[in-house]
C-alpha cells in the first residue's frame, strides 16, 4: 500500500486515508445545561448574582429547611418557551415537574427538581454552518434534532480537599434549561459549530449569557464509535468542558482514544470521563458510577405547568405572545447579508463575530459602498491590524463610519490598500481625526497619474541596473524587487497595479 | 372539585397476583439508595406486605382513563415575579450545621457508598 511513496507528504496523505478507510464512524450527541438569565432562582427568591459571598444567596428553601415549598419563577418559564420556539421545538401545552433522587453534599434536599417524563418542549430542529478549520474544505450546512428542553434546578458547588468537601449553596436552585440533542453529530468540529450557533441564538433572545467561564453554560458530550454498517458502539460521557474550543478538543481526543482501544482489541466501558484541559486528555472520573437509580417521582408540591397557545387561553405565559418577541436569528441574518452581496463564507464569519457584525451593519447603514468589499476589509485588514496590536474591536472608541469612509476612499481609488491599513492603524492608536482629513493633511492620495507613474518607473529602472539585467535574463523575482523600489520611492503611495503594467511595458521596450 | 364518572369496583382478594418476595440483593440495593435502615427480616416483611396491599390497584379497570398524578391537577400553578426577595441570611442558613469553615458547610469527601452488610437478613432490629 505504501510502495511508490517518495516524499513524507505523500506518506502522511496515504496514512490519513488509511485511517479514514478503516471505516470507523464516530457519533456524538450533546447535552447542554444553560443557565437562564434571571434575577432570582427557579423556585425561590434568592439572588442569582455571580461571585457573591459564600452562602449569601441561599434562601431557607434552597438549603432544604423543612416547611418550605417551591414557587415557580415566571421569567424562567418565559425563557424556556422563548428558547424552545427559537429552536423550532414543539412546546408542550402541559408539562410536569419530577424529583430525581441521589445523595450528594451540594444537594441538600437529596433530590433535584427536573422535568423528566413531560418536559417543557420536545422535537426541535435547527441548522447551522460548519466551517472546517484549515484545509481546502468548504463550509457545509448541518441539521441537528433536539430531543427535549426541560427546566431544572442546579446544585450547589463543592470544593474538594483531601479529607473533606466544602459546600457553597449559592448555586443550589439556580434555573437551568437542559437541552438534549440527538446524536446527529459526527465529530468535535461539528459539535463546536453547534455550540457556537446555539450561543449566538441564546444571546440574541437574551435567555442565557452563555459565559462558559462563569458556569452559565455547560456542555457534556456523549461519544461512541462503530464500524460502517454495524450498530452504535458503547458510549462514554465527557464532562467538565469549559470552552467552545474545549468541546472540539475533548471530542476529538475521545474519538481517537476509543479508536486506539478498539484497534488493539479492547472494549469501551460505558463510563463518565472528565476533560482535563491541562493535559488535553479525558480521564475516568473519581466517583466510579455505581448502579444509579434515580427513583423518579412526580414533584408533589407543584401542579402541572400550562402554557397558553392558539385557542388554549389557560397558562401562566402565552407562547404566541412570546413568539413575537423573537428577534432576527443568525440564519436569517446570514440570508440577509447574502442579499447584500456578501459571499457565503463572509456571512458565516460575520455572523459568528457579534462585534464585527455590528461594525459592519453600522458602517453599511451610513454609506452606499460595495458591501462585499466592506466585509472583506473588516474581516481581513481590520482584524489583522487589531491582532497585531493585541486589541479587541470593542476597545476602539470610534464610529464605525470611519471604516466605511476608508472603504469608500479605496473604492474610488483615492487611496491604495497600504494607506488604508495605515489609516486603520491610526484609528487603533487613538487618532480621532476623520480618515479623509488625515489623507488630505498628509497628502496620502494615491498616485494614479500615468505621466507621474511613468516618470517614477523610469527612475527606478535607471537606478537599479542590476535588477533590470536580472529580469531581462529571466529572473522573475527581480520584478518584485523593482516593484518594492517603486513603493519605497513613492512612499507607498503609487497605484501598484498600474505601476506594474507601466514597469513591464518600459522593461520590454 | 368533584370526580366525574365515579365508579366503585370490588376488589377480589382471591384474584391478586402472586405475592412478590424481596431477595437479599434487592433489599441491600434499596437500603443503599434510600439510606433507610430496612435490610432486616422485619423490613423485608413490611415491604412485602406493602406491595401485596398495593397489588389490589391492578384490578381496577383503567381503559381510556388518563393517569392521575395528583388530585390537584386543576389548580393553576402559581408563579412569582422575577425579583430578589430572599437570601442574605447566612447566619440562619449555617445555624444548624455542626461543622462549618469560613462560611462553607463542611461535608465528608465525595460519596461514601454504604458498606454492604454481611448478612442482610439478620434477625435483630436496630432501635
Amino acid at each position: 500500500m505504501f510502495s511508490g511513496i517518495k516524499t513524507v507528504a505523500q506518506f502522511r496523505r496515504k496514512y490519513s486515508e488509511a485511517i479514514k478507510s478503516d471505516k470507523w464512524k464516530s457519533v456524538v450527541g450533546l447535552e447542554v445545561h444553560a443557565q437562564i438569565m434571571s434575577e432570582s432562582k427557579l423556585f425561590s427568591g434568592a439572588s442569582t448574582k455571580f461571585s457573591s459571598p459564600v452562602n449569601n444567596n441561599v434562601s431557607l428553601f434552597d438549603c432544604s429547611i423543612p416547611g418550605t415549598l417551591p414557587v415557580l419563577n415566571k421569567r424562567c418559564v418565559e425563557a424556556g418557551v422563548l428558547t424552545a420556539l427559537a429552536l423550532n421545538c414543539h412546546v408542550n401545552p402541559v408539562s410536569w415537574f419530577d424529583r430525581k433522587h441521589y445523595f450528594y453534599a451540594d444537594m441538600p434536599t437529596g433530590y433535584q427538581i427536573t422535568q423528566q417524563r413531560a418536559p417543557l418542549a420536545v422535537d426541535g430542529i435547527f441548522s447551522f454552518e460548519v466551517l472546517p478549520v484549515g484545509s481546502q474544505k468548504t463550509s457545509y450546512k448541518k441539521q441537528v434534532k433536539i430531543k427535549q428542553l426541560q427546566l431544572e434546578q442546579d446544585s450547589g458547588k463543592s470544593l474538594h480537599d483531601v479529607d473533606r468537601s466544602l459546600v457553597d449553596l449559592n448555586r443550589a436552585g439556580i434555573p437551568l434549561m437542559e437541552l438534549v440533542f440527538e446524536p446527529d453529530l459526527k465529530d468535535g468540529e461539528e459539535a463546536a459549530a453547534l455550540v457556537k450557533e446555539l450561543v449566538n441564538i441564546l444571546q440574541r433572545i437574551k435567555t442565557c449569557s452563555c459565559k462558559m467561564e462563569e458556569g452559565a453554560m455547560r456542555v457534556d458530550a456523549n461519544v461512541s464509535i462503530h464500524r460502517e454498517g454495524e450498530p452504535l458502539g458503547t458510549r462514554t460521557e465527557i464532562k467538565n468542558i469549559a470552552s467552545v474550543r474545549g468541546v472540539a478538543s475533548a471530542i476529538q481526543y475521545e474519538i481517537g482514544r476509543q479508536i486506539k482501544i478498539k484497534d488493539s482489541g479492547g472494549t469501551i466501558i460505558n463510563e463518565t470521563r472528565g476533560w482535563d484541559a491541562a493535559t488535553k486528555t479525558t480521564v475516568a472520573m473519581r466517583d466510579k458510577e455505581v448502579q444509579q437509580d434515580y427513583r423518579y417521582m412526580p414533584e408533589p408540591n407543584l401542579p402541572p405547568l400550562h402554557i397558553a397557545m392558539g385557542p388554549v387561553e389557560r397558562g401562566c405565559v402565552n407562547a404566541d405572545e412570546l413568539r413575537k418577541l423573537i428577534p432576527e436569528l443568525p440564519e436569517e441574518t446570514r440570508e440577509r447579508l447574502k442579499e447584500l452581496g456578501l459571499t457565503h463564507e463572509q456571512t458565516i464569519i460575520l455572523v459568528n463575530d457579534f462585534t464585527l457584525l455590528s461594525i459592519f451593519e453600522e458602517a453599511a447603514q451610513k454609506r452606499k459602498i460595495n458591501y462585499k468589499h466592506l466585509a472583506n476589509f473588516l474581516i481581513n485588514d481590520l482584524l489583522t491590524i487589531l491582532n497585531k496590536n493585541e486589541v479587541e474591536p470593542n476597545d476602539i472608541n470610534c464610529s464605525s463610519d470611519y471604516y466605511g469612509e476608508i472603504v469608500e476612499l479605496l473604492q474610488n481609488n483615492k487611496i491604495n490598500r497600504n494607506t488604508a491599513c495605515m489609516l486603520v492603524q491610526e484609528i487603533v492608536s487613538g487618532n480621532q481625526i476623520r480618515p479623509t482629513k488625515i489623507v488630505q493633511e498628509k497628502n496620502l492620495f494615491q498616485i494614479t497619474d500615468i505621466a507621474e507613474l511613468t516618470k517614477l518607473c523610469q527612475e527606478v529602472i535607471n537606478e537599479n541596473e542590476k535588477a533590470v539585467r536580472d529580469y531581462k535574463s529571466g529572473k522573475i523575482k527581480a520584478l518584485k524587487y523593482l516593484m518594492g523600489a517603486i513603493g519605497k520611492k513613492s512612499k507607498n503611495l503609487a497605484d501598484m497595479a498600474k505601476a506594474n503594467d507601466i514597469l513591464k511595458t518600459l522593461l520590454h521596450k | 372539585m368533584f370526580l366525574k364518572n365515579q365508579q366503585s369496583q370490588k376488589i377480589d382478594l382471591l384474584k391478586l397476583p402472586p405475592k412478590t418476595t424481596i431477595d437479599a440483593d434487592t433489599i441491600a440495593l434499596l437500603e443503599r439508595l434510600s439510606l433507610v435502615d430496612c435490610a432486616n427480616k422485619k423490613g423485608i416483611e413490611t415491604l412485602e406486605a406493602a406491595i401485596e396491599f398495593a397489588d389490589q390497584i391492578l384490578q381496577v379497570d383503567t381503559t381510556n382513563i388518563e393517569p392521575l398524578i395528583t388530585v390537584l391537577e386543576d389548580i393553576p400553578l402559581r408563579v412569582r415575579e422575577d425579583k430578589v426577595t430572599e437570601g442574605n441570611c447566612k447566619e440562619d442558613i449555617l445555624k444548624n450545621a455542626s461543622v462549618t469553615e469560613e462560611e462553607y458547610f463542611v461535608a465528608p469527601p465525595g460519596n461514601i457508598p454504604l458498606e454492604a452488610r454481611e448478612n442482610p437478613l439478620y434477625e435483630e432490629e436496630l432501635t
